[in-house]
């Protein structure tokens, strides 16, 4: 387990995401209490942390599911006091979903389409007479979509339902319809829970995969500690709402608030 | 053997996105529109254009509104008579009241009045779901009528209420035979229908779908929620209101708001239900079961009583009718709750393999 070396044509840039100060309540229950940190591009940025931390609570701030009480959040050069989801998929923040969040009734290909509505220009009219301009379109659109189903190979279940795939490649269907926003920023929420060990690494390699070839940068939620320590970056580490930890994978490791918060302190 | 594919390569995206992209489902839908717009006009009876084929075709449109909103868009609704009661008395009245208005213009400006209508009571949608947005709904379902009641202006001071529709010209032609209505009536609903199933795979029918499966996933990946239902609400209705405009010209010639009942509503509900909730063919295939069926019921019915010789007594064979009609309902549920439109897919998968299992 060591963190990853960077490589000579992957260069961490400068800051894309900053957040600044957030803290988040749903009545008297504190989900986040003045949580910092940075993310910067291209980079694979973790954030860990016992069950009920705070950690998807943090992503939905990000992109705005949730509205923050304080703090606020810089995105590219841009300071935002509360994110909305559309501007933050705007802006080129896309996700997956701890649960998978796939629309079920709807084909992989369809799914992985619709990720692609932000780019999308036709009225109504043209796609009612499907001609012309509305055709072309689909048909540019689809040459995309094919590209990421190829890269995540799931090039034989494109026409399939996505409730009738099995788990992992529900979630690979997932990753899929994030990246067909072409997103600067990823949110990865637990996308290995629940998988066995080659799913994992399938799974690992993708991610990989998108940051080298797309640049992409990664905000990872994760609880398989040895991915997490191989593949990141940097780690933010959050207990009961509270940042912890920050810092690469070896200085996380060693640091003691974190080593409690995970294997507890005699009193 | 007849439904296989085997040898039919798609090349390319283009020839993989065409309508029917299957060679045997292009002939048949060849077939079928031959049969629909020459084989019937030249065979099929009066009786059977006016009373059987003209009101199929006229709720199979008006089921076809009520599933993008339903079946894509997800969003429950219990308000279609009262849409297609708009759309019926706005056509009316601009013929009556715009000096040389073309009919064809007429029905547009009625389902656009519809549109208009139906995202006015769309707009509880944005914030509430499934049973109580249709009850919601249900306000237009009520409303509606009433208003077309109250104001004599809207039924051109018409005593009790019943509008007379003007007879259909189009360039001179006058449509006033059953073969010439059941024409007309079959190409605004045919092309109707190639608009919705190009709409419903194109952005905006994905857009409906993701809303109706997911919202949070839908929010999140840029669609507009609000937005999405809205144009629901406004295509669905556009649907309902042509298919009401039809229904008054076409089919009746004469209706009233009262006619534009909560049971028309339920009537079209369960056929989506049964024709498959989600399917363009279901809204078909549900429109026929719920119209043809009763009158097949019917005459083979009496038919059979005189083949065996019994004599039923009068109303006896409508009541048999009613039971086996429902008892077919709740087989039909039973044996496949997501409609006429799966059970013609299902079928259609094991037809690729037949005879062999898999």
């Amino acid at each position: 387990m060591s963190a990853r070396d960077p490589e000579p044509g992957r260069r961490i840039g400068d800051t894309l995401l900053q957040v600044q100060h957030i803290s988040l309540a749903f009545g008297g229950v504190k989900a986040l209490t003045d949580i910092s940190f940075d993310v910067r591009e291209h980079e694979i940025r973790a954030i860990i942390g016992p069950n009920g931390a705070g950690k998807s609570s943090m992503l939905n701030c990000i992109n705005g599911v949730y509205s923050p009480q304080q703090g606020e959040i810089r995105f590219s050069g841009s300071t935002f006091r509360k994110m909305d989801p559309h501007k933050a998929a705007t802006m080129g923040i896309a996700r997956t979903f701890q649960n998978i969040a796939l629309f079920k009734g709807m084909s992989v290909l369809d799914n992985i389409m619709t990720g692609r509505n932000l780019k999308m220009r036709s009225n109504l009219l043209a796609q009612a007479l499907y001609i012309g301009p509305n055709r072309q379109e689909e048909l540019a659109h689809r040459e995309k979509v094919e590209q990421i189903i190829d890269f995540l190979q799931i090039e034989s279940v494109r026409k399939t339902p996505v409730g009738r795939l099995p788990y992992g490649v529900q979630k690979r269907v997932e990753l899929g319809r994030a990246l067909a926003a072409e997103p600067r920023l990823l949110l990865l929420d637990e996308p290995m829970a629940g998988m066995n060990i080659e799913e994992k690494q399938d799974m690992c390699r993708f991610i990989l995969d998108v940051n080298d070839e797309f640049g992409t940068t990664i905000v990872l939620i994760e609880h398989d500690m040895g991915v997490v320590m191989d593949i990141s970056d940097r780690v933010v580490v959050l207990d009961y709402g509270k940042k912890i930890g920050d810092g690469t994978p070896a200085e996380v490791r060693a640091n003691q608030a974190v080593i409690d918060a995970y294997l507890g302190v005699s009193h | 053997m007849l439904y296989r594919e085997a040898g039919q390569f798609r090349t390319s995206y283009a020839a993989d996105q065409q309508l029917l992209p299957i060679r045997q489902d292009r002939i048949l839908m060849a077939v079928l529109l031959a049969v629909a717009f020459v084989g019937v006009p030249l065979f099929a009876s009066d009786y059977w254009l006016t009373a059987l084929l003209t009101p199929f075709l006229v709720f199979a449109l008006a089921a076809l509104g009520l599933n993008i909103l339903t079946g894509y868009a997800g969003q429950l609704s219990l308000g279609t008579a009262a849409f297609m009661a708009v759309g019926a008395f706005a056509a009316y009245n601009f013929q009556l009241r715009v000096p040389g208005m073309p009919i064809l213009g007429s029905f547009v400006l009625g389902g656009l009045t519809a549109a208009v209508v139906g995202v006015a009571f769309g707009l509880p949608s944005l914030r509430i779901k499934g049973f109580y947005l249709a009850v919601a709904t249900l306000a237009a379902q009520f409303f509606i009528p009433w208003l077309l009641v109250k104001v004599p202006w809207f039924t051109n001071n018409s005593s009790s209420g019943v509008i007379t529709s003007q007879p259909i010209v189009i360039l001179g032609y006058v449509f006033d035979t059953p073969g010439s209505k059941y024409l007309l009536v079959l190409a605004i609903v045919a092309l109707m229908a190639l608009a919705a199933k190009n709409l419903v795979r194109s952005r905006i029918g994905r857009a409906w779908m993701a809303v109706r499966d997911m919202d949070v996933a839908a929010e999140v990946i840029g669609i507009r929620i609000m937005r999405t239902k809205l144009i629901a609400f406004a295509v669905s209705s556009f649907y309902c209101g042509v298919a009401g405009a039809l229904y008054a010209y076409a089919y009746l010639g004469s209706v009233e708001p009262d006619g534009f009942n909560l049971d028309l509503s339920f009537r079209i509900l369960f056929m989506i239900i049964i024709g498959g909730v989600g399917s363009i063919l279901g809204s078909f295939l549900g429109a026929a079961f719920i119209t043809l069926l009763p009158i097949f019921l019917d005459v083979l019915l009496v038919d059979g009583a005189l083949a065996l010789g019994l004599n039923l007594p009068s109303g006896a064979t409508s009541m048999v009718q009613l039971v086996v009609f429902g008892a077919l309902i709740i087989f039909f549920l039973i044996v496949e709750p997501h409609g006429l439109a799966r059970l013609w897919q299902i079928g259609k998968e094991k037809l690729r393999l037949w005879p062999f299992p898999y």
